[in-house]
Formats: structure tokens, C-alpha cells, sequence
């Protein structure tokens, strides 16, 4: 291939959701202290017990110690070099339908690929966008307020809906659980709040698109997910952000709640800025998303990781009730100087528990991709089983892929089993492909969505084709 | 057809061929001999432009145009094709998405319309029937656990899919029992035609019972010693490779 080719190619294909809107926001000075966290609470108008709950987290923080033991490394972040609230000065005065909504933010969104006029939007899918720290839109809620369904910004289910907010925050996520948990929930700032309420089949696919924006802030969104006895709900959530040099924050915290006999799945489609081909700049994804399930009940982790320059993310499950299923499908792509650690923890309590954790690593360029996973089966956990297959793929020989595998068994009678695999991307199997015609660009996607195809299949039907395509992307340059 | 003049290539900074000359006419079957080692395989895999194969001398032209300038790809798009001595796997990705993908891309340098999923999935139905492989082993990853002759067959499948000038044929007889050895060879004959050259590579003169070559080349250290009509890989059989070895070295 000509080089002039090849630069074209490149260009062509460069991380599409990396442009910056520009419109004027409401950001406030950097720095991090009680009176930031007042701000903040303040500034959407929470009741008093919500700013109790974030000061007494902003004050478990200031005790706790970022963790060290994943690997991963980057340079601590200055906690107090960043902006905790950044917003659209057009939100100030909070519009009352789409048609009120800053036209420039409505179509940042659709340069996104997501249309947030409802007759526009993809059938089936509502959307809750959030951008920095607030939600500009949240669609379809009229048709599914007819279902029962509150689909709406946490911000305004605290108002509305007070006494399931209080009820349910932080039941999974405790404000002290981790570092970046207590910040969250010092901080957080905007995301999205769900109840599915007893034997309801949730109508439409929910969705949460979180958009990074305005520059050094970090995002801190909070998402919280309940569903009711017998109910079923799927949700996604997409996140991009502009290509900046300087990294970014972005700490989240999500909570399911699945009561007897209800089921959540929940994929995600992560595409923060990765980063350059030289590893500057690109988000720090450190995010904890938990599930309880009670008796009966199921959870489904399915995410699609391509990007952020460094993660840290391990959504897993509390098997509390009787019979309860959690799963765990991920695939996790790094390239060029990425980092990524994440993996799930299957916490078996119940009796008959059970668990599956499928994990597809692929590593290229001289990115270092590590599994973690902790499968525990507690004292009670009569007859619980996991199964857990963990997958990694090497593209060329400078990338690095780790598996970390703990398992903690104090019931005799449950069932463990760990497969795992690393295969490489071969030369050989390239110049088959390039001997019948295929380019190599096309052969590397193809072998990386076969190695994906376990994963893929869990996915919303809408979005499978959706990830297949940002893996492609994602693995630009990677060969030849 | 193919011309290939002078040519020279290295693996690995060692001089594999050195000033190998080869013509051949549209519609003729030429079969390469020669002792393990001489450098067959290099032939196929310097046409076909495998990484790690230097030409370090002379040319190579496919109806008149110089391949060994093409991307690999591109030469396969040509209409090259090499049937692998030893066909690699490629776990997860199924046959029939390969093949669809290798075929589209053919079919689009060639300006011809793609062939939608239900055409593509009974022709390639058809192929496999012709080299009496099950059409199960099309929803198999590419020769993901297929036997020695299972895939060669899949090699001899994807030839006929893609119907090509030039055909490669490295050993593909080896490693097949007699039947599996008559199916690939009623699969090659029944693709011989006026407008299409086989190279056949083998070491056993019993597969040439069965594909009769128009001519037959012994490939010893790295290039052609002798040439001659069918007749002379019966001689071969008869006499080993000793004799030509010794001649070509004491020439050098
Ligand atoms: N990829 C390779 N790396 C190193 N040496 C090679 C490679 N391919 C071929 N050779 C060497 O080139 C010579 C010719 O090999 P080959 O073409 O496979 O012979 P043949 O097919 O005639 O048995 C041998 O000495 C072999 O060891
Ligand atoms: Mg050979």
C-alpha cells in the first residue's frame, strides 16, 4: 500500500467521537472541599439529608488512599487541580421539552449517532443524555410513565421520587466501599435513575449516553437501578469525550437492585477518548458497578470496553438470594499505550447461586490488558456453581495480557471452573486470509469479532453490530 | 500466463532460489518436483508474497503484469491462488464467513455484483458436495480441527469458490488416502480449461496418474534441473532425485 494511502486511512478512521462543542458553561473553580460538595448539592436544590450523605463521604474520602493494586500505572491525579461541576449555561433555567433544549447541545448529540427527537431516535430505545454534569434530555418518558417505568435524571428523582431514592442510594454501593466510590458520592454529579415496578416487562430498551465535554473537569455520574419484584428491565449505557493531551477523570458508581424474581441486564459500550498513538492524553475510567440480586432473581453484566487510556472497572454481583443467576460477558480491547484492569466479582450467598463469566481480552499495539475476577462462595452457599472462560488475544508482540484469578470457596458442595486461553493473531493466519483476498484490516476484525462472537451475542441486537464496528476502529494501525 | 525470469529470493538472508525460470501457457499443467528442501514451497509463497520472502533478483509477471509489486491481497485478487501445504486455523471465524468475504473481495476487483448471503450459502453448498466434504464444516471456524485431508479438500473447496488463473497446488495430496487423492484430483480436473494454469507441487509421482501435467519440472537447490514431458516423473520415481542434484552441483 502506498504511504499515502495509509495516512489517508488513518485519518479517515481516527477516534470519530473526539470533537468538543463549543458553547458557554457554567464551570466552577478548581478544588475539592465541604464547600464544593455544598455547591454542588446546592446547585440542584437537594434536600438536606442528600448534602448530610455527600459531606459524610466527602469525609470518608479524605481518610482513604487510592488503591495500588491493579496493573496499572499513570501519574496520581491533583484532585485539587480539577473542576467538580461543569454545566451548559443554557441548563441554568432547566428547559421544559426538547424544543427548549440549546439547539448546539441537541446536535452534539446526534453528530453522536444519537437523535434525541423521539420520532428521530431509534425505535425501541429511550435516552437519558447527560452532558458534563447534567441530563439534557430524557426521551420517550410520557410512554414509558404509562408502563409504571420512572425513567429519569437522579438529579429529579431525588425531588420526585424522594422516598425510593433515599430507600435504595448507596444500599449497594456503600459511600466508604472504595476510593473513587466515596468521591463519587461526594460529588456526583448527573445520571440516571430507573424503577421498574412489581411484574412489569420494561416496554423499550433504556438508555444512558454520557458525554464528557467541557475540559479539565471529571465526571462523576451516578446511576441507580431498581427493579421490582418479578420485573425485567435492559439497559446500555455509551460514553464519549473529546480528544484533549491532558487526561481526565471519570469515577462512576452504579447500583442494580434486583428484587425476588426480577432481572436486569445491563451492557454497556464504553468509548472514552483513548488516548494518542503516543499515549497522551485519554480518560481514567475507574468505575464501581455493583448488583444485588435477591431470590430468584437475575443480573447480566455485558460491556464492551475500547476506550479510556487507563481502566479500572469491575462490575459484579451479590448473589444474596436463593437461586440467584449473575453473569458476566466482557470484552476489553486496548491498543497503542492503554491499561485496562477490570473483571467482575461473583459474591455467592445464597443457596443454588449461580454464576458464568466469559471475559475476552485483546491486547495490540504495546497496550497491557489484565483480567481480574474474585468468585467467593460464602458459608451458606449450598450447591452454588461458576463457570468462568477467560480469553485473551495478542496482537503483535509488544502488548501485554494478564490473568488474575481468585477464587474463595467455603461450601464444599459448590462448583467452580476456571478455563483459560491466550491465542495470538498469527502471521500465518493473516497471509491465508490476504492469499484469498481479504486486507489485513478487514482479517484482523473478522478473527477479533469470531474471538467476540460469545460476548456480542448478548448484546441489545441494536448495538452488537454497533461494537463489532468501534472494535475495528478501535484496532486501527494495530497491524502491518 | 506466468513468467518468471531469473528469480532469486532469500528467507532469512539464505539464497532459497537462485535463478528460477518458469513459463507457462494459458490452459497447461505444469508439475514441480524435487527433493525436500529444494525450495517448492518457496516458489508458492514468493508468488503469492508471503512476509519474510525476499526477491532479491529477476521477475515475476501474471498476464503481463509484474506481481511481486502487488500487496498479497491484491495478487490474489488477480487471480493467484496457492493451496497451502499446510493450512493454518482460524479458530472463531467460521468458513462461510471467510469464504463470503474472500469471494466478495474477489468479485469486487473484478467489477462483479456481490453475491447476496442465499446465493453464496448454496454455492458454496455445492462446492463442498463436488470435494465430498459435509456442508457442516462450513459453519466450522476455518479449519478449526479439520482433519490432514479435511483441510486440503477446504483448500480445494475455496479454489473452486474463487476460480482462479493460476492455481498453486502445494502437496495437496499429502496426507490423503487414495480416495480423498482421486476427489481432489476429479475437483482439479473438472476446473482445467483453456484459460486456467495449475502449478502442481508434489513429491509422488501417483497424484500425476491422476492430474496428467503438460509438462513436469524437477526443482532441485533452488532451481529447474530438468524439465520434460509426463514421462519423466516416471523416471523420477524410477531413479530418485540423486542423480540431477549431483549434476547440478558439479555444473555449479
Ligand atoms: N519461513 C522459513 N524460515 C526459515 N527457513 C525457511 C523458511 N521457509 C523455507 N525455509 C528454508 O528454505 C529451504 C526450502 O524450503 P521449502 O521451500 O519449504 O522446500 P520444499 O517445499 O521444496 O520442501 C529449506 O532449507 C527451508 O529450511
Ligand atoms: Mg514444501
Amino acid at each position: 500500500m502506498s504511504s499515502n494511502a495509509e495516512i489517508e486511512r488513518r485519518i479517515g478512521k481516527e477516534y470519530q467521537a473526539g470533537f468538543f462543542t463549543n458553547i458557554e458553561s457554567d464551570t466552577i473553580a478548581p478544588g475539592l472541599n465541604e464547600d464544593v460538595v455544598r455547591f454542588i448539592s446546592a446547585k440542584k436544590g437537594e434536600p438536606e439529608w442528600l448534602t448530610e450523605w455527600r459531606l459524610k463521604a466527602f469525609r470518608a474520602w479524605q481518610e482513604m488512599t487510592e488503591p495500588d493494586w491493579a496493573h496499572v500505572s499513570y501519574p496520581q491525579p491533583d484532585f485539587q487541580a480539577l473542576s467538580y461541576y461543569s454545566a451548559p449555561k443554557s441548563m441554568e433555567n432547566k428547559p421544559k421539552s426538547l424544543d427548549e433544549v440549546d439547539p448546539e447541545l441537541l446536535a452534539t448529540y446526534e453528530k453522536l449517532g444519537i437523535p434525541l427527537h423521539e420520532q428521530m431516535a431509534l425505535a425501541g430505545v429511550a435516552v437519558d443524555a447527560v452532558f458534563d454534569s447534567v441530563s439534557v434530555a430524557t426521551t420517550f418518558r410520557e410512554k414509558l410513565a404509562e408502563a409504571g417505568v420512572i425513567f429519569m435524571p437522579i438529579s429529579e428523582a431525588v425531588h420526585e421520587h424522594p422516598e425510593l431514592v433515599k430507600k435504595y442510594l448507596g444500599t449497594v454501593v456503600p459511600q466508604r466501599d472504595n476510593f473513587y466510590a466515596a468521591l463519587n458520592s461526594a460529588v456526583f454529579s448527573d445520571g440516571s435513575f430507573v424503577y421498574i415496578p412489581k411484574g412489569v416487562r420494561c416496554p423499550m430498551e433504556l438508555s444512558t449516553y454520557f458525554r464528557i465535554n467541557e475540559a479539565k473537569t471529571g465526571q462523576f455520574e451516578r446511576t441507580l437501578i431498581v427493579a421490582d419484584e418479578g420485573s425485567h428491565v435492559s439497559y446500555l449505557e455509551g460514553c464519549t469525550a473529546p480528544m484533549r493531551d491532558e487526561n481526565q477523570l471519570h469515577a462512576a458508581v452504579v447500583e442494580l437492585v434486583a428484587l425476588d424474581n426480577a432481572e436486569i441486564k445491563y451492557s454497556t459500550v464504553q468509548n472514552w477518548y483513548p488516548g494518542d498513538e503516543e499515549g497522551k492524553g485519554g480518560i481514567y475510567n475507574f468505575v464501581t458497578k455493583r448488583a444485588v440480586a435477591h431470590t430468584n432473581a437475575k443480573v447480566s453484566w455485558t460491556q464492551v470496553e475500547t476506550g479510556s487510556a487507563v481502566t479500572w472497572k469491575y462490575p459484579s454481583c451479590i448473589l444474596k438470594g436463593d437461586n440467584a443467576i449473575g453473569e458476566f460477558y466482557s470484552v476489553a480491547l486496548t491498543n497503542n499505550y492503554q491499561q485496562a484492569d477490570t473483571g467482575t466479582k461473583m459474591i455467592h450467598l445464597g443457596k443454588n447461586t449461580r454464576s458464568t463469566i466469559i471475559s475476552k481480552g485483546i491486547s495490540a499495539g504495546k497496550s497491557q490488558n489484565a483480567y481480574r475476577g474474585l468468585v467467593r462462595m460464602n458459608p451458606n452457599a449450598e450447591g452454588a456453581r461458576n463457570y468462568t472462560q477467560c480469553d485473551s488475544l495478542l496482537i503483535g508482540d509488544q502488548c501485554g495480557a494478564h490473568t488474575f484469578p481468585y477464587i474463595e470457596s467455603k461450601h464444599p458442595s459448590a462448583v467452580i471452573e476456571h478455563e483459560a486461553t491466550t491465542s495470538t493473531v498469527s502471521d500465518d493466519q493473516l497471509f491465508l486470509c490476504r492469499q484469498r483476498g481479504i486486507d489485513t484490516e478487514k482479517a484482523v476484525s473478522m478473527i477479533v469479532n469470531g474471538f467476540c462472537k460469545e460476548v456480542f451475542k448478548e448484546l441489545p441486537m441494536e448495538f452488537a453490530v454497533e461494537a463489532g464496528k468501534l472494535l475495528e476502529v478501535s484496532l486501527e494501525g494495530s497491524v502491518g | 500466463m506466468i513468467s518468471i525470469k531469473n528469480l532469486h529470493a532469500n528467507v532469512e538472508e539464505k539464497e532459497i532460489l537462485k535463478g528460477l525460470d518458469l513459463d507457462i501457457k494459458p490452459g497447461e499443467v505444469h508439475a514441480i518436483m524435487g527433493p525436500n528442501g529444494a525450495g517448492k514451497s518457496t516458489l508458492g509463497n514468493v508468488l503469492a508474497g508471503r512476509e519474510g520472502y525476499e526477491v532479491t533478483q529477476g521477475s515475476a509477471t501474471l498476464n503481463g503484469k509484474d506481481i511481486l509489486a502487488l500487496e498479497p491481497e491484491e495478487r490474489a485478487r488477480e487471480g493467484l491462488f496457492l493451496a497451502f501445504q499446510y493450512p493454518v486455523e482460524i479458530p472463531g471465524v467460521s468458513n462461510l464467513e471467510f469464504l463470503k468475504a474472500s469471494v466478495d473481495a474477489v468479485r469486487e476487483h473484478q467489477g462483479k455484483e456481490a453475491l447476496d448471503s442465499v446465493q453464496f450459502l448454496k454455492l458454496a453448498r455445492e462446492k463442498c458436495k463436488a470435494v465430498n466434504l459435509d456442508a457442516s464444516f462450513l459453519k466450522r471456524g476455518v479449519n478449526e480441527g479439520f482433519s490432514g485431508g479435511e483441510k486440503k479438500r477446504n483448500e480445494l473447496m475455496q479454489m473452486m469458490l474463487l476460480e482462479p488463473q493460476l492455481c498453486i497446488l502445494d502437496e495437496t495430496d499429502s496426507g490423503l488416502d487414495i480416495d480423498a487423492l482421486q476427489v481432489v484430483a476429479e475437483g482439479v480436473n473438472a476446473m482445467r480449461s483453456a484459460e486456467r494454469s495449475f502449478i502442481v507441487v508434489t513429491h509422488y509421482q501417483r497424484l500425476l496418474d491422476y492430474i496428467v501435467p503438460d509438462y513436469v519440472h524437477v526443482l532441485a537447490n533452488g532451481k529447474i534441473v530438468k524439465s520434460g514431458g509426463k514421462e519423466l516423473a516416471l523416471e523420477l520415481e524410477e531413479k530418485g532425485y540423486g542423480w540431477l542434484e549431483n549434476s547440478d552441483n558439479g555444473a555449479e
